[in-house]
């Protein structure tokens, strides 16, 4: 598809969608749906208060450091579980038993040991980040293929060259992969982790417009306002995956 | 001569769910210093687990792969493995790959340059696997196992994914870099011609459980018309014992 298209086609499913939204608002005229111009109208209010980017920085805020943190604890504890046996023997039962709890399930315990600051909601977002971030770490080890390994053992490399010039490189397009779905997910449970937050937020936003005289129009301008800071986030760590380092296993 | 490699009463089986599977038989055989031997059999006669046991990859059963006289049972850089699928690391350049099994050593980048230059691959050195082509990649294969100086190199079908024409170049290059460098040498391969293009000895194996089942000596000097009539004899001779 020649460029231009490929920023045209989504373009003209986005503006059908608006069409069929103002349409449906104007056809049945709900007085408490927004339609998609005072969307637009509250954003700008919003702007003009000087709120809403303060709600951005601190949504940001809360996923970056809960990302980062399953980063720093998901790729060194998936390369040893990929790598030691016992370890994976020992500990992946218990990944896969916390794996599929709902990071909302953990929000008393959450309120319980860190009370409704910041820290409550980021450990939200760490826990909800950091099995994927491991999972498909250790994925990565596993499936390194044998012919790598042999010919490293061939040349007779030391165990922490095998590590640092074999295993993690070739680990590493997995561990981006692993990035990617974790920062989704993080920003994923930023509207449930900020539910306990105290004012500020985008997730805030949304409940404290619904709660506080039925905004709804801000409800909808916070909620697209994430999905497309979702998507930047998805584009700025997609542009790993153009590292030379890392290209051989996406350009296939 | 002194035998580089001495292969005794060598047997190898693979446990399955069915019990025992036995892939090598009593095998028995040596390899002079700076010999070239190829292994030629019918696909899945155990070839290439007999290359991974010599390269010391795998153990055998019973009997002994004594290299110089000692025992190696364990991958070593003095015997470097040259395979079909390949091993070249992706996310290193192809200077990096060479530079691979030269850690430490003072004048690695200059070694490293002086094999991509023999094979073929200067100009190159800062390229990724990934943007060279099927032939390039298994020069910088070779040049890599190479560039550590193996007293033995174990090819594994080493042209088989190559096309026929990139395979005839590639097997040129491989008899001009072997006449300089004498390494001994061990091929495991399909195609006949080429066995008898490279090899000093021809091994003929037998289905599985795997034994050597004839050996011819290829007589010829170097460079081989392989369309000589003697050549020919000989293929159709080694052809007849593979039953065809």
């Amino acid at each position: 598809m020649p460029k231009i298209g490929k920023i045209l086609s989504p373009l003209l499913v986005l503006t059908l969608l608006v069409a069929v939204w103002w349409l449906a608002i104007v056809e049945s005229e709900s007085v408490i749906f927004p339609t998609p111009w005072q969307v637009v109208t509250g954003t700008l209010e919003l702007v003009q208060q000087g709120t809403l980017w303060a709600h951005i920085g601190s949504s940001l805020f809360r996923v970056g450091t809960g990302f980062l943190l399953a980063v720093a604890v998901g790729v060194p504890l998936g390369l040893w579980m990929g790598w030691v046996k016992g370890a994976f023997t020992m500990l992946n039962p218990l990944v896969q038993i916390l794996r599929p709890i709902s990071p909302i399930a953990w929000i008393p315990l959450a309120i319980l040991w860190f009370g409704v600051g910041d820290v409550s909601p980021i450990f939200l977002i760490f826990l909800s980040s950091v099995f994927p971030m491991t999972v498909q770490t250790i994925n990565g080890v596993h499936t390194i293929e044998r012919q790598y390994l042999r010919a490293a053992e061939n040349f007779g490399v030391s165990r922490s060259r095998l590590f640092r010039q074999v295993v993690i490189p070739a680990t590493l397009p997995q561990i981006i992969v692993g990035m990617r779905i974790s920062l989704g997910v993080a920003w994923l449970v930023v509207v449930a982790a900020e539910m306990i937050a105290l004012r500020s937020g985008l997730g805030y936003l949304i409940i404290d417009s619904r709660n506080a005289g039925n905004r709804y129009d801000l409800v909808i301008a916070g909620m697209i306002i994430i999905g497309l800071t979702g998507l930047l986030l998805d584009g700025t760590v997609r542009r790993m995956e153009r590292l030379k380092t890392v290209r051989w296993r996406y350009a296939r | 001569m002194p035998a580089k490699i001495e292969v005794r009463s060598l047997s190898k089986s693979y446990a399955t769910d069915k019990g025992p599977r036995p892939v090598i038989a009593n095998i028995d055989f040596t390899v002079a210093d700076g010999e070239f031997v190829a292994l030629v059999g019918p696909s899945g006669c155990g070839k290439t687990t007999l290359l991974h046991v010599l390269a010391g990859f795998e153990r055998p059963d019973q009997g002994r792969v004594l290299i110089d006289g000692a025992a190696r049972d364990r991958p070593d850089p003095r015997g470097i493995v040259i395979s079909q699928q390949g091993s070249v690391f992706p996310w290193l350049t192809v200077q990096q790959n060479l530079m691979f099994g030269l850690d430490g050593r003072a004048d690695n980048r200059v070694t490293a340059d002086y094999y991509a230059d023999l094979v073929g691959l200067k100009g190159f050195e800062k390229a990724y696997p990934h943007e060279l082509s099927g032939g390039m990649l298994k020069r910088v294969e070779v040049a890599r196992a190479l560039a550590v100086k193996p007293e033995i190199l174990y090819m594994d079908e080493p042209l088989g994914a190559l096309d026929a024409l990139t395979a005839l170049r590639m097997r040129l290059e491989l008899l001009r870099i072997l006449a300089e460098e004498r390494h001994t040498s061990l091929l495991v391969t399909h195609n006949v011609e080429e066995a008898i293009h490279m090899a000093d000895r021809i091994m003929v194996l037998s289905p599985r459980p795997t034994t050597i089942q004839t050996t011819f000596e290829v007589p010829f000097p170097h460079p081989r018309n392989t369309s000589s009539p003697e050549a020919q004899h000989l293929k159709v001779a080694i052809l007849r014992e593979l039953g065809l």
